[in-house]
């Protein structure tokens, strides 16, 4: 790896250069990179798995604090890791610079001399003849792709050139998988929405429930366009009695619309919805319950469908309605969806079925202080009930309300009353584009391509040499291991001998 | 999609096939190891020779091949797919698949001599698939629903084909290197040519193996809105794959071949396995499709 460039650093750089480009620094590089990346799929991550590191935090919050403070939970953005692969790349640059200006001039030169003794070659064949043979050899070593050059007695040849070719691109093209990743993400995006049957989304960043922009992101971005959940199926297997209820399609029938234009088309898993400037994935589904709330004045207080988040795999489903201006007091609901309710024998319910055969809604009614004006930002999925008082529902002073679809129920102590006008399903979308995606997909299929060049495609020398006593000798020598090369080496003297015939 | 009726009955005739074909590898195990110790015990007999016993060895061993395969396609039938959509089909799959490998490269290399290893191992594998990840035939989710599944999955399972190979040739390299049992170990190849052999195995792996990268990478921009996000199973399909770059390195690194490199290859081998078991069992991620 030596460089012009060596000469005028002092001893500690220049210690530092030569130990960072060595190929042993280089394997010790890998083999950190795979040990640091290992932790990242033991402790959850903040880019994969939010939930989880919250999770971890509640558990053992002691723990995960340091775990945080050495970047545990973002280890593939942490500084050591990053380090480890920044190093890795320097040393690559390091050791592939140089050898690509050997190899460019390798390339313009002329096969090496023969050399003196050929007998010490891995494979050395002697036959007799004269030096008519070298003209065969050089036509027969040319038909097959050798760089040949006639010299003084001896014929040397050199093919396989492209090995060390594919090796450097390959080197190259993984530099250009990690530019892509990085520029690409900076100008990504990715945001969520869910979508109950019936709304809108409008493409700009107040309409999504949360956006991640990369870091070279800007609202300009975002073209217009609009899509509209029409409908939502869920197919399930009816077919086959160990599967039934297992679904087997989600369904998003949607109308896109971009200007004035406007179509029909469908979001299904694997099966994302192109619109300007993005692409929109189905990521979940669940149950949209439609609930009208009266206050105690006969007021409607609330009216309209209600997000419930699944539990389990037959679907029953959670969801938080809150009444903020109800009046005499607020009103805070937890409410349980069963699509096909079953009584317990602890009077509980069950769902036994995620199609909606015999919906029930069960919700326990909280009055109070809501707590929405103390300025903090709540979480719409979960109810502080703090300042609140349990008037119906299990253990309460009331019994829980029970609604099937088209149900109406009042409330206690003349609070109001409640109604399960329908039902609606919804669908989480999300939005998302990165540009570098295609870039790195370009990089990795020619890291790919050059890699197998480098590994697959042998390099060989071959020399032919007259001797004065009437005797040719036939050399190969290759680079690295070479199965096929004795081989090769005495189909090339058949092909010459028939040829000089 | 549309809608898929199981053959129930056939994948249990299914089972019943990959089951004798347990059974015919095992005997063939038996077989094969009676060789090693008859190789390791008499001076005579010629290691260039098949032996009566060997041969039978060898036709158990094809004819285990040929059941195997006869179970997995039976399962693909009743189930109306690829059949390799959870931890038993992946399992059975990758079982032919080592034992199709390593039958292929018999024909051009003599590799008999790692019989024992790979009839071993594949005998574990379908061990545990029938013990441990056998699961009744099932509809798949709609994130499988994919031609990807076809591709991504089938390379990953031929790339992990010829790693066993090679952890073989390592494991038979260290063996050998550490200098016991040398009576049957110098009728096994040099250790220049153990290590040569599992150099090619490996590089075959490796590049299908980043090839399976590559595609689950397509495939994960489609079903999961990125091309990687360092899901568990993403984080060790790339840990693998460094690991196997480190062992080419390595054996172009004076000083780095030889030993060492074979304990790189037989490590990396080892996090195929940890990806295979216990990503898939235990890891909280994306790739949840062991069906168990």
């Amino acid at each position: 790896m030596a460089s012009s460039f060596l000469s005028k650093l002092s001893f500690w750089p220049r210690w530092f250069w030569r130990q960072l480009t060595s190929m042993r620094n280089a394997l010790i590089l890998l083999l950190l990179l795979a040990i640091a990346a290992v932790p990242g799929s033991v402790y959850p991550q903040r880019s994969a798995d939010p939930n989880g590191v919250k999770v971890f935090y509640d558990n053992r919050p002691e723990l995960a604090a340091i775990l945080d403070s050495v970047q545990l939970f973002d280890v593939y953005t942490s500084v050591w890791f990053s380090a480890i692969y920044i190093l890795l790349f320097v040393s690559l640059a390091g050791c592939v610079l140089p050898r690509t200006k050997i190899h460019f001039n390798a390339l313009r030169a002329k096969p090496v001399e023969t050399p003196k003794n050929l007998a010490r070659m891995p494979e050395h064949i002697v036959r007799d003849g004269s030096d008519s043979v070298l003209d065969s050899a050089y036509e027969v070593l040319k038909k097959r792709g050798f760089r040949v050059m006639r010299q003084e007695g001896s014929i040397s040849s050199e093919k396989g050139y492209a090995k060390e070719t594919g090796n450097l691109m390959f080197h190259y093209a993984l530099v250009g998988v990690l530019m892509a990743v990085g520029l690409g993400g900076g100008y990504s995006f990715s945001g969520q929405r869910v979508l109950v049957e019936g709304d809108t989304f409008v493409n700009n960043l107040a309409s999504y429930d949360s956006f991640s922009p990369g870091a070279l992101f800007n609202e300009s971005r975002l073209e217009p366009f609009s899509v509209s959940l029409d409908e939502f199926d869920v197919v399930y297997d009816l077919a086959n009695k160990n599967n039934i209820g297992q679904p087997i399609d989600f369904i998003a029938s949607v109308t896109r619309q971009v200007g004035t234009e406007s179509y029909a088309s469908e979001i299904r898993v694997n099966y994302p919805l192109p619109v300007p400037g993005a692409n929109v994935y189905l990521t979940g589904n669940g149950f949209a319950p439609v609930v009208t709330i009266f206050d105690g004045e006969g007021d409607i207080s609330f009216s309209g469908p209600v997000v419930f988040l699944p539990q389990d795999s037959n679907m029953t489903s959670l969801g938080v309605i809150k009444t903020p201006d109800s009046l005499p007091e607020q009103l805070g609901i937890i409410a349980f969806f069963y699509p096909t309710a079953e009584k317990l024998t602890t009077g509980a319910y069950t769902s036994i079925y995620p199609d909606p055969i015999s919906p029930l809604m069960t919700m326990n009614v909280y009055s109070g202080d809501l707590g929405l004006d103390s300025g903090v930002p709540r979480n719409v999925f979960a109810l502080d009930t703090t300042n609140m008082e349990l008037i119906a529902g299990r253990n309460g002073p009331a019994p829980a309300i029970e609604l099937e679809v088209g149900e109406s129920a009042d409330l206690p102590n003349g609070l109001g009353s409640v109604r399960f006008d329908g039902l609606l399903r919804f669908a989480s979308l999300d939005i998302a584009h990165n540009p570098g995606g295609i870039w790195v997909l370009l990089f990795a299929l020619l890291a790919l391509g050059s890699m197998t060049m480098s590994l697959l495609i042998p390099r060989r020398r071959v020399w032919v040499r007259a001797n004065p006593g009437g005797t040719i000798e036939f050399a190969a020598l290759a680079r690295r291991d070479d199965p096929n090369l004795k081989l090769i080496l005495e189909e090339i003297v058949q092909e010459i001998e028939t040829k000089s015939k | 999609m549309t809608e898929i009726v199981l053959n129930e009955a056939l994948s249990e005739v299914s089972l019943l096939v990959v089951s004798s074909a347990l059974a015919f590898l095992a005997l063939a195990l038996v077989l094969f190891s009676f060789q090693l110790v008859k190789l390791n015990t008499e001076d005579q007999a010629d290691p260039e020779k098949f032996s009566q016993v060997e041969k039978a060895g060898f036709v158990l061993l094809w004819v285990s091949t040929i059941v195997l395969g006869v179970g997995v396609v039976l399962r693909g039938i009743s189930a109306g797919r690829v059949p390799w959509a959870n931890m038993y089909e992946f399992s059975i799959s990758g079982a032919f698949l080592i034992l199709l490998v390593y039958l292929t490269a018999l024909k051009i290399r003599d590799l008999r001599f790692i019989a024992t290893f790979i009839a071993g191992f594949a005998l574990i594998i379908l061990f545990a698939a029938v013990s441990l990840f056998y699961v009744e035939v099932q509809t798949i989710m709609p994130a499988l629903q994919s031609y990807w599944l076809v591709i991504h999955v089938v390379v990953a399972i031929m790339a992990s084909g010829f790693f066993s190979v090679a952890a073989g040739l390592h494991l038979f390299y260290l063996l050998k290197a550490s200098g016991k049992a040398q009576k049957l170990f110098q009728r096994f190849p040099d250790l220049q040519q153990l290590e040569r052999l599992a150099y090619r195995f490996n590089v075959v792996g490796f590049v299908l193996w980043s090839f399976t990268l590559i595609a689950g990478a397509i495939w994960a921009e489609r079903a999961w809105h990125r091309y990687w996000g360092w899901d568990t199973k993403e984080v060790w399909t790339f840990i693998i794959w460094v690991l196997y770059a480190g062992y080419l390195h390595a054996m172009a690194t004076r000083g780095w071949n030889g030993k060492r490199a074979a304990w790189l290859g037989l490590i990396a081998f080892l996090s195929v396995i940890f990806n295979f078991t216990i990503v898939n069992l235990f890891f909280k991620g994306l790739h949840v499709y062991s069906g168990l």
